[in-house]
């Protein structure tokens, strides 16, 4: 997205404590980092990627909106299992997220 | 003035306004809540002539299903027919035994009923749990979106419809013989009121002066998350489901007929409890109606529930409707008390009221619905 | 074994609650949904720094059976305790708990409206923006931030809607490195006037709006009052929204609509209470000055239903510090100790001012006229507004209930929580109370298998 470079601003949640040590998981075979507690969601945004799943009957995109595990609209296919909800699912190092489509249970 | 007022806007009521509209006559519906409101709305769409023994409530059945037929040609996609058939599994040999006796009075009442051995219930259900004993296979059956099929004959009715509008009285002249109803926005006249107000029924009559015991009997159904098309492909219920419908005991009688729908969300239904109007969840009915699906669905057992409701099923103490006109009160009639088969029952009840209106013969013999069938002694007229 | 008291929800009810009966010697359960305790409000990721208003309670946890990522689906009565039956941990495996009381202190979530494109991924919620900045470090449509560093910078992000959340999500947003070009509030100066007496008693709460506010100001945020975002642009993703004034009845003002180009839009209007819970077990409900339901209590935080209390945003939204405050007071009442006259008076103030918010706040009824036909307003089942519109104007609907059995309206994953206030306006009410007897998804073979819990 933008190429702007941050303006040196002190982060409101910079882990003080040692550095936690990212890892990656897979989005549609690709590799995505997290950091640990991010959910798959958070971890999703922070790689650029901002949908994961097609609806049932128009076919659109979406990914997260609520962010609170209310709306249901972020359900992302993971380990196979469908219609996780990535916003509240913990990111877990070596998950295969796949994005979702229709029921997530038509493959 | 219309020709009639019929008071509840559930796809009885309104089937009951479309055969009275359909015959020439004028009609207002009114109902204190929207349309769909109560059974209606809690229903799953079931036009099941599988679940009812050979007998008056058959011959009902087996007429609706030739009206469905006919307004499925008639009214908007959106009502969702489906003739999708039923399918009832025997769990062992006795119930297999049980299950051919039963389907043979029924063919001989006019259904068609066709035994499925066990190594043939695949074709039919592909994700069935193994080890049935075999099955029965209705073609007849068939399903409607229910809210919907009742807003779409109201509407094909051009009723007068006033929905938030509740009956407080029903009004008489001198002789006793019905001349509308009162309302809460006023008096509405007419020389004929019809209560098609399901769970209500039993009120309603009461404003009337008459008893017609009506009572609620719950239901709790659960939804799953949507899935794909045709996972079930039938109503699929096991045989003690019609040991449930006859029952008259009080007790939590259970079984699943489970049915996959349009939207690709598998309903799963039917307990049956007579709790009154208690409005509190059952996790012992949810318990049962899960484990009996995931018996015969074996599938299912990873799918979510994403949603359970109940309903109350108005119903009568001898599991019979109570239709048409009430002799005690002239210009009184009565289309309720269809316990869980309301929607299947629609349209043959909406024809025999529509009938009775107009004074012309009954499409079929009327009398073991006769209104004024049950003891008079409680709560008659005072 | 039977708890004392089972919390359901670690926000600042239900942690304030449960730390106060457990130092009152009671035996205390605490469920929640969620991770880490805080609710809402106070997330952080897991090995982050517990935010520093809650990490007093947090510490006071250790005297609590604490149940994180216990999602607690029914709560039903068994004889004289209750039992509470939980889909646990990230497997969804079964879980149940018995207690002698039960405190729903169950929170909130966002109202939304919805606008055309409404929809398109980059469109978020705003408490939800704020949750996922706190939670899990990341913000909307800004692309990769520095890895291991925190958020990432440089992405646009319009705050939207209504409410007094929105500045503090601006602000927070700010912070982390996002640019946030508008702040586009619906509501007007005038209404807080109307307001006026309840709101200026709390000095304390005016003034923490007035940081937020005069901190952004300070940046480059513009706040744009009485406007709303009405139209959410682009194709795979969100480009730009248009704002547009309203009047005071929140119609649009034809010809007043601009573009803003943006990464992202964090929208919001309000909380709306998670009743469901509640409901289910027959709670009277009240209705609060901003039109939606809450469970009604008394001075005790006692509900209609004996053995059973609430606190926090269930029974209306009033933020952190009223519903710390009714946690407190709902603990002493449990533990059947007479809370303290200088607590009620702080739970009266804190509610009127709350009150006096909710009622400025409240969606004026003309919002429905930025909809279009084909805008989605049932996300999950994708139903557009002409459907609903004609359930309501053809075919005898009248209240969410009746839209939703004709068009599926609310029938989806969510079960409505996302369109009911929507929708029920669109039926032209105010949303009644939720009734889901399911509050989260349950997987059938645990439905069929529920745990027993023993006395």
């Amino acid at each position: 997205m933008s190429s702007r470079t941050p303006r040196a601003r002190r982060t409101p949640r910079a882990p003080r404590t040692p550095a936690p040590v990212p890892f990656t998981f897979t989005f549609d075979g690709r590799p995505v980092t997290a950091l640990p507690g991010q959910s798959v969601a958070a971890a999703l945004w922070s790689a650029g990627i901002l949908a994961w799943r097609t609806t049932r009957h128009g076919g659109a995109p979406r990914g997260a909106f609520c962010g609170i595990g209310t709306c249901y609209d972020c359900l992302a296919t993971v380990n196979g299992r469908p219609n996780r909800r990535a916003c509240l699912l913990p990111a877990r190092p070596g998950d295969a997220v796949t994005t979702q489509e229709g029921t997530g249970h038509d493959r | 003035m219309p020709d009639a007022v019929i008071v509840g806007a559930g796809v009885v009521g309104a089937a009951c306004a479309y055969y009275a509209s359909r015959a020439g006559l004028t009609v207002t519906v009114v109902d204190r809540g929207p349309v769909a409101a109560g059974t209606t709305g809690a229903g799953e769409g079931n036009l099941l002539v599988s679940d009812k023994e050979a007998g008056p409530e058959l011959d009902l059945a087996l007429l609706s299903t030739r009206l469905w037929r006919e307004l499925a040609g008639t009214l908007p996609p959106e009502t969702e027919y489906e003739r999708k058939g039923g399918l009832v599994v025997a769990t062992d040999g006795a119930a297999l035994t049980a299950l051919r006796a039963f389907a043979e009075g029924q063919t001989k009442a006019g259904v068609e009923a066709y035994e499925i051995p066990a190594d043939g219930l695949g074709d039919l259900e592909p994700h069935l749990a193994p080890g049935l004993a075999g099955a029965f296979h209705y073609p007849e059956d068939a399903q409607v979106q229910p809210a919907m099929a009742a807003a779409q004959l109201l509407r094909a009715a051009r009723a007068d419809v006033r929905l938030g509008q509740e009956v407080t009285a029903v009004l008489t002249d001198r002789g006793g013989a019905v001349r509308g109803v009162r309302t809460s926005h006023g008096d509405l006249h007419a020389p004929a009121v019809v209560n098609a107000t399901g769970t209500w029924g039993k009120a309603l009559a009461r404003l009337a002066g008459v008893h017609l015991p009506v009572l609620p009997r719950r239901g709790f159904v659960l939804v799953t998350e949507p899935l794909p098309p045709r996972l079930v492909r039938h109503k699929v219920y096991a045989a003690d489901y019609i040991a449930g419908v006859a029952s008259g005991s009080a007790g939590l009688r259970s079984s699943a007929v489970v049915e996959g729908t349009p939207a690709g969300t598998v309903l799963i239904g039917a307990t049956r409890e007579r709790v009154g109007f208690d409005r509190t969840l059952s996790t012992e009915a949810l318990r049962r109606l899960a484990a009996r699906a995931v018996d015969l669905f074996p599938v299912l057992a990873g799918v979510r529930a994403i949603r359970a409701y109940h309903g109350f099923r108005p119903y009568l103490p001898d599991h019979l409707p109570a239709i048409g006109p009430d002799p005690r009160v002239p210009g009184l009639y009565h289309a309720c008390g269809h316990e869980g088969a309301g929607i299947g029952l629609a349209p043959a009840t909406g024809l025999l009221v529509a009938a009775a209106l107009c004074d012309d013969p009954p499409p079929l013999d009327p009398e073991p619905f006769r209104p004024d069938r049950f003891d008079d002694t409680e709560g008659a007229a005072s | 074994m039977t708890a004392d008291l089972a919390v359901v929800g670690a926000g600042p009810a239900g942690l304030t609650a449960a730390a106060t009966a457990a130092r009152l010697g009671l035996d205390v359960t605490l469920l929640d949904a969620a991770q880490r305790p805080g609710g809402q409000l106070y997330r952080h990721p897991a090995g982050g720094p517990v935010p520093r208003p809650v990490r007093r309670l947090v510490r006071r946890l250790d005297r609590v059976t604490h149940l994180p990522h216990h999602h607690v689906w029914t709560v039903v009565r068994d004889g004289d305790t209750w039992l509470l039956h939980a889909v646990a941990g990230p497997d969804e495996a079964p879980a149940a708990v018995r207690a002698r009381a039960v405190l729903l202190a169950t929170g909130a979530y966002e109202r939304q409206l919805p606008f055309p494109g409404w929809t398109l991924p980059g469109v978020v919620g705003a408490g939800g923006a704020q949750a996922m900045l706190k939670g899990g470090l990341a913000l909307p449509g800004t692309g990769a931030p520095p890895a291991g560093t925190g958020p990432g910078a440089g992405g646009r992000i319009v705050v939207a809607g209504s409410g007094p959340l929105l500045l503090a999500v601006a602000t927070t947003l700010a912070a982390a490195g996002a640019r946030v070009p508008v702040l586009v509030e619906a509501s007007g100066p005038a209404a807080y006037a109307r307001h006026a007496a309840a709101l200026a008693r709390n000095p304390a709460k005016l003034f923490q709006g007035a940081l937020y506010g005069g901190a952004l100001l300070h940046r480059t945020t513009r706040l744009l009052t009485r406007h709303a975002v009405t139209a959410a642009h682009g194709t795979t993703r969100l480009e730009a929204v248009t704002v547009t004034r309203l009047d005071p009845d929140w119609r649009p003002v034809p010809g007043t609509g601009r573009r803003v180009p943006c990464d992202a839009l964090a929208v919001g209007h309000g909380l709306v209470p998670q009743l469901e819970l509640a409901t289910g077990l027959g709670c009277a409900t009240r209705r609060t000055p901003d039109g939606t339901p809450a469970v009604e209590v008394d001075a005790e935080q006692r509900t209609s239903v004996p053995g059973l209390w609430a606190a926090g945003e269930t029974c209306g939204v009033g933020g952190a510090e009223l519903a710390s405050a009714e946690g407190e007071i709902a603990a002493l009442s449990v533990a059947g100790r007479r809370p303290p006259a200088a607590a009620a008076r702080r739970r009266a103030r804190l509610r009127a001012f709350a009150d006096a918010l909710a009622a400025a706040h409240r969606p004026g009824p003309g919002w429905t006229d930025w909809l279009d036909g084909a805008t989605e307003v049932c996300r999950c089942e994708e139903v557009t507004a002409a459907r609903i519109r004609a359930a309501v104007t053809d075919l005898g609907a009248r209240d969410a209930r009746s839209v939703k059995l004709l068009t599926r309206a609310g029938m989806g994953w969510c079960q409505g929580r996302t369109c009911g206030p929507a929708v029920a306006r669109l039926a032209g009410r105010d949303p009644a109370p939720d009734r889901r007897p399911l509050s989260c998804p349950v997987p059938l073979s645990q439905l069929a298998q529920p745990p027993g819990a023993e006395k």
